[in-house]
């Protein structure tokens, strides 16, 4: 079998959603790690200096390549499957099975990823053009000059609308891995019953933690709840 | 006098000499010979598929939309083999006295021998393609006891092992599809056999779809087609089990063996009303440790549990104090109807009996305790532990019986009563399954060869497979070596023409009566008579009325039945009424078959033919054969006899008690 | 069993043939015992249509024992209508009361068809078979049975995967209408046992074509298909399917 034959399959293209779903669950763990350095009390220097890591260092831009790529992958072959799935169906239903077989999550994952998708685009523009393109205030610390994301933040969030928004949006995130985490590895191929109840579990743990945690930063920021 | 055409030799030689002398067609012709196989069931799938991988041209046909649906997928139980993995003396000669025995002396002893040899490749076969019957902690193949029999030799896939078994030879057919070697024709229904110089040599099809007739030719047709239990309109067959493909043979001249002769079986789900499509059958091995019983007092109307002990009859116990509930099936469906007959059925129709399991529960439960260590274990625990046991036991039975009346089996006692479920009669054919009509087999059910008067338990997927896989393409072979001459007869042949527009002539007819009464309002008719008085219990008088009955009804259908619907479109009504039309023609033979037979045996008891006490009396001086019918015109048939010789197996009377 | 007479009202999809338009066409059916199966309540029905000199309605049947797989009722939002782990033909009134409006419709998918009515076309399923459903042992080539030993749990959970009827109801459960539990549950069946092993890579990569060349979708692990199957077969078997592709995808040239 080719490789553009096992990719292009349904199982394949699934192996791709599965994969590269991994892979940005991992991404949310860095992520929400570094972000909660906002947490320290100090006026923004641990965060800004773990920003600075991520931004200067090689490993972390090379694997900002990766991270574009999959989520570039992730979103066209979501889109590509929800548009296949739902040619598959041909007539539709007059009584939907509903949250009878299944739950509304689980079935919304294309819904709920467009949201996602909608987050990602602002959030993209209210953080990483800054940091990355047009350039923040600098931040003095131990005499070294640092991008003032914190500052960022702090000013971005003033703004009760882009609070809630963000707040929404977590909601929606943790939905999608709630559903997502565990069906990753099912796709991937896990079926062991010890394993897939093992991670049906940790992934209900991670879709809630993370996702609140991501979300306590806006509001945290917003209420002053940091220094 | 028909001739089996049964090999010479010692009766263990028979089989193996035929294959060693058999005539064969080469690979290249082979490939130049088409065989059409009507049916998919066990014998039909296994058929097609192994003469498909020998390299013959198969066209295979069934009604259903897939012939994975074929009612040998219902049966439940298991399927016989003389492997003796149990080391408990099994052995082929075993297999086969077991079954001329619970025949009760009505088989033809080289068939029988020859499925007793087979039945052992069958499981290898089996096996080897993936059907997962049940295992032991070891790995290997387990076993478990059945009626009729005292070795352990029944293989099984829990209560699925039909639809394992069908599953597998479906898979094998498929495969052979994939491969081009068969052809696969679902949603079609023959409706003739084309016979061109006596020979059979092609069908004439319908296409439920779209209702076109098609022309199939073939050298060799083969009518896998199943039983006709459904003559009754009540029983264990599917909604479409019908004979209209043996029949269509018996009307083109194969004679019928042996009509008369069904199995009723003992436990099913009794009749709740006038609305009742078909019957659900309990497995028999719910008889291994449930007891039957009915009240003492007539008309008792008290609960089941409001009935005690003394006042209970346990009427098998009583009456066949050595096998008890354990009594083949034609003797435990004569009690039950007896009783009933009697007055003291229970349930609101009162034709049913009780399969009480609060004993079994209990001595499970009991051992359970011990096996725990639980010595003061109070009723309710053990009760509770009883249950837990009989539930993993039967417990999908139990779901499905729950699922059915609505009534908890672990509370109160099932109610079952017998009902229609094989056809030991059928087309006959000779040893190598070919019918009276050179160039016409008749496979599994359809034929009438294994089971003579009674079937055995787990016998019917034994025999299904055991002509598909390893009988017929050593025997059809021997047909077509001779016919590797014959060029494919285009089907503009005048044969196929003037059988084609007969059919088409006859299903005009159907549709043009526009009468007012249902196909199924008929049926229901037909069925009634028939078990009335071709059922459990025959005698003369009821036969002769019966007959009359039937030619009443068929005169009432021909003028006054209504199919809804156009001949050209699927029509499930104008399938029905072809059916039916050839059920209500089959019904009479099958009187005219019990009015013959002056005697009781197997599933055929004639009420003037038992003992003093009720059992059913053998005149093997007198009936020592295989009736087979010949058809000469409307209600007019011709008796040719088959005498059995019986060179092996001694005959003597049935006792069970 | 007590018993009642209901009155029910049905909304049934009506369709003369897959190439015309259906529609939904309403019945009243009075005096319907609660001991009937659900479909000897469309039996009563439609004697009575045909007797008004109606059109009755043309839904797949046959064992009507819950194995053949040949029902195929999406009753009000259901595969097999409200009970668990039960086929259309076992179910039975007791599960509706008096006054319910009962809607009816067909197997839905791109991939099935409608022939007539409620009746489907589910030759798909036959040609995934075809694929690859099976081992490659021609009648004749089979070693002792009890030459292989199989692992008592290997055995019980390849014949818990091979329960499968074929009925469609995973298809018409999933919201993308895809075929993945059935496809699973054969490709767990045979690579489970020893005999399946030599053709275990290119059975699932060419049952998987098959599959997608038929047009169903993908799966998106919802387990509707898990909870419409009437013979519960375990979701577990798509995460085996999708490890079995992975390997052979990876492992074939």
């Amino acid at each position: 079998m080719t490789w553009k034959q096992m990719f292009t399959s349904s199982v394949g293209k699934k192996l791709v959603m599965g994969f590269t779903g991994i892979f940005l669950v991992l991404f949310l763990i860095v992520h929400v790690g570094l972000n909660a350095c906002i947490w320290a009390m100090d006026n923004g220097v641990m965060f800004n200096k773990a920003a600075h890591f991520m931004g200067a260092n090689v490993v972390p831009r090379i694997l900002e390549i990766g991270l574009f790529a999959g989520f570039f992958l992730h979103i066209i072959q979501g889109y590509m499957l929800e548009m296949q799935n739902r040619k598959a169906r041909g007539t539709a239903y007059a009584v939907s099975y509903g949250n009878k077989g299944s739950k509304w999550y689980s079935r919304s994952m294309a819904l709920l990823g467009t949201l996602l998708l909608l987050f990602l685009i602002f959030h993209i523009k209210h953080f990483w053009v800054p940091s990355r393109i047009t350039g923040l205030e600098p931040m003095l610390i131990d005499g070294k000059e640092y991008h003032n994301l914190y500052g960022e933040m702090l000013v971005v969030f003033e703004n009760p609308v882009i609070v809630a928004f963000y707040v929404i949006s977590c909601i929606s995130l943790a939905y999608h891995l709630a559903h997502g985490f565990q069906s990753a590895f099912r796709t991937i191929g896990i079926n062991n019953p010890k394993y897939t109840t093992l991670l049906e579990s940790v992934g209900y743990g991670f879709s809630i933690i993370v996702p609140l945690a991501f979300a306590m930063m806006p509001i945290s920021m917003h209420l002053g709840w940091v220094n | 006098m028909l001739d089996a055409k049964i090999p010479a030799g010692p009766l263990d030689q028979k089989w193996t000499k035929y294959k060693g002398t058999v005539k064969l067609v080469n690979p290249a012709n082979k490939r130049k010979l088409e065989i059409i196989v009507v049916g998919t069931g066990l014998a039909g799938a296994s058929a097609a598929a192994s003469l498909g991988e020998l390299g013959y041209k198969v066209k295979a046909f069934c009604f259903q939309d897939s012939p994975r649906r074929a009612h040998s997928i219902a049966a439940q139980g298991g399927i016989n083999a003389a492997k003796n993995y149990q080391n408990d003396g099994d052995s082929v000669y075993r297999l086969f006295y077991d079954t001329i025995k619970g025949g009760d002396y009505r088989a033809r002893e080289a068939n029988v021998h020859r499925l007793a040899e087979v039945s052992t490749n069958i499981i290898d076969q089996c096996v080897a393609q993936g059907v997962p019957f049940a295992r032991e902690y070891g790995g290997l193949l387990s076993n478990r006891s059945f009626g009729g029999t005292q070795v352990q030799r029944t293989f099984y896939a829990a209560g699925q092992t039909g639809q394992q078994l069908l599953i597998g030879a479906y898979q094998a057919l498929e495969r052979q599809v994939a491969l081009g070697n068969v052809k696969m024709y679902t949603r079609h229904e023959m409706l003739d056999v084309v016979t061109i110089d006596g020979k059979a040599r092609g069908i004439i099809a319908r296409d439920l779809v779209s209702g076109q007739l098609e022309r199939h030719f073939g050298h060799a047709v083969l009518l896998c087609s199943g039983g006709y239990g459904n003559v009754f309109y009540l029983s264990t067959n599917a909604m479409g089990s019908n004979v209209t493909a043996a029949w269509k043979a018996h009307k083109k001249g194969a004679a019928f063996a042996n009509p008369c002769f069904t199995q009723i079986h003992p436990t099913c789900i009794p009749v709740t009303g006038d609305h009742q499509s078909k019957l659900t059958l309990m497995s028999e091995s719910l008889r291994n440790d449930g007891r039957i019983w009915v009240p003492k007092k007539q008309g008792d109307n008290r609960k089941p549990g409001d009935i005690p002990e003394d006042e209970r009859d346990y009427y098998l116990e009583r009456r066949y104090p050595a096998f008890g509930n354990l009594v083949p099936r034609d003797v435990a469906s004569r009690a039950a109807k007896e009783r009933c007959d009697a007055g003291y059925g229970v349930g609101s129709s009162k034709q049913a009996v009780y399969l009480d399991y609060a004993a079994a529960i209990e001595r499970y439960g009991k051992t359970e305790a011990g096996k725990r260590g639980l010595g003061s274990a109070s009723h309710d625990e053990i009760i509770a532990m009883g249950k837990e046991v009989v539930k993993e036991k039967y417990g999908n039975l139990f779901d499905m019986y729950e699922k059915i009346t609505g009534e908890n089996p672990y509370e109160m006692p099932m109610r079952i009563y017998p009902a229609v479920h094989y056809t030991m009669g059928g087309l006959w054919v000779d040893y190598e399954l070919m019918t009276t009509v050179p160039g016409l087999y008749a496979l599994g059910e359809a034929n009438f060869s294994d089971h003579g008067a009674n079937r055995l338990g787990a016998s019917a997927l034994m025999q299904g497979l055991a002509d598909g896989y390893f009988v017929i393409p050593y025997t059809v072979g021997n047909y077509l070596a001779d016919e590797i001459r014959t060029a494919n007869i285009p089907t503009d042949h005048p044969a196929f023409v003037e059988a084609e527009k007969a059919v088409a002539d006859r299903i005009a007819k159907l549709k043009g009566i526009n009468g007012k009464q249902t196909v199924e309002s008929f049926h229901k008719r037909l069925g009634k008579i028939m078990w009335d008085k071709c059922g459990m219990a025959r005698n003369k008088e009821g036969l002769e009325w019966a007959i009359q009955e039937i030619r009443k009804l068929k005169a009432e259908f021909w003028s006054d039945v209504r199919v809804p619907g156009e001949i050209n479109e699927m029509n499930p009504e104008l399938d029905k009424a072809n059916r039916v039309a050839d059920f209500i023609e089959l019904g009479e033979l099958m009187c005219l078959d019990a009015l013959q037979r002056e005697e009781s045996c197997g599933g055929h008891f004639r009420e003037e033919h038992q003992t003093e006490d009720g059992e059913a009396l053998r005149h093997d001086d007198k009936f020592m054969y295989v009736s087979a019918w010949e058809l000469n015109g409307e209600s007019n048939w011709t008796l040719h006899k088959e005498e059995l010789n019986y060179e092996v197996v001694k005959p003597s009377q049935r006792s069970y008690k | 069993m007590e018993h009642t007479t209901i009155n029910i009202k049905l909304k049934v999809w009506k369709q003369a043939n897959t190439q015309s338009k259906g529609y939904f066409e309403s019945y009243d059916v009075p005096g319907i015992s609660t001991e009937m199966s659900f479909l000897e309540m469309f039996d009563v029905l439609n004697e009575r249509l045909i007797a008004e000199g109606k059109e009755p309605i043309a839904f797949d049947h046959d064992c009507r024992e819950g194995i053949c797989g040949m029902c195929s009722m999406y009753i009000n939002g259901k595969p097999h209508g409200p009970w668990e782990g039960t086929t259309t033909c076992q179910l039975h009134m007791r599960a509706f009361k008096d006054g319910d409006i009962i809607v009816v419709e067909p197997w839905r998918a791109a991939a099935f068809p409608v022939i007539k009515d409620l009746m489907v076309d589910r030759g798909a399923f036959d040609r995934i078979i075809q694929a690859g459903g099976y081992i490659s042992v021609n009648t004749g080539n089979a070693v002792d049975g009890n030459a292989l030993p199989i692992e008592k749990e290997k055995a019980d959970n390849a014949f818990a995967a091979a329960a499968c009827i074929g009925c469609g109801a995973c298809v018409a459960a999933c919201k993308n209408s895809s075929a993945m539990l059935f496809v699973s549950a054969k490709v767990s069946h045979l690579a489970l046992l020893p005999q399946g092993a030599p053709e275990r890579k290119q059975r699932v990569m060419n049952m998987i074509a098959q599959m997608d060349k038929e047009g169903f979708g993908a799966c998106t692990n919802t387990g509707a298909c898990e909870a419409a199957c009437p013979k519960e077969i375990s979701i577990t078997n798509i995460a085996r399917l999708n490890a079995e592709y992975l390997s052979a995808s990876l492992t074939t040239a």
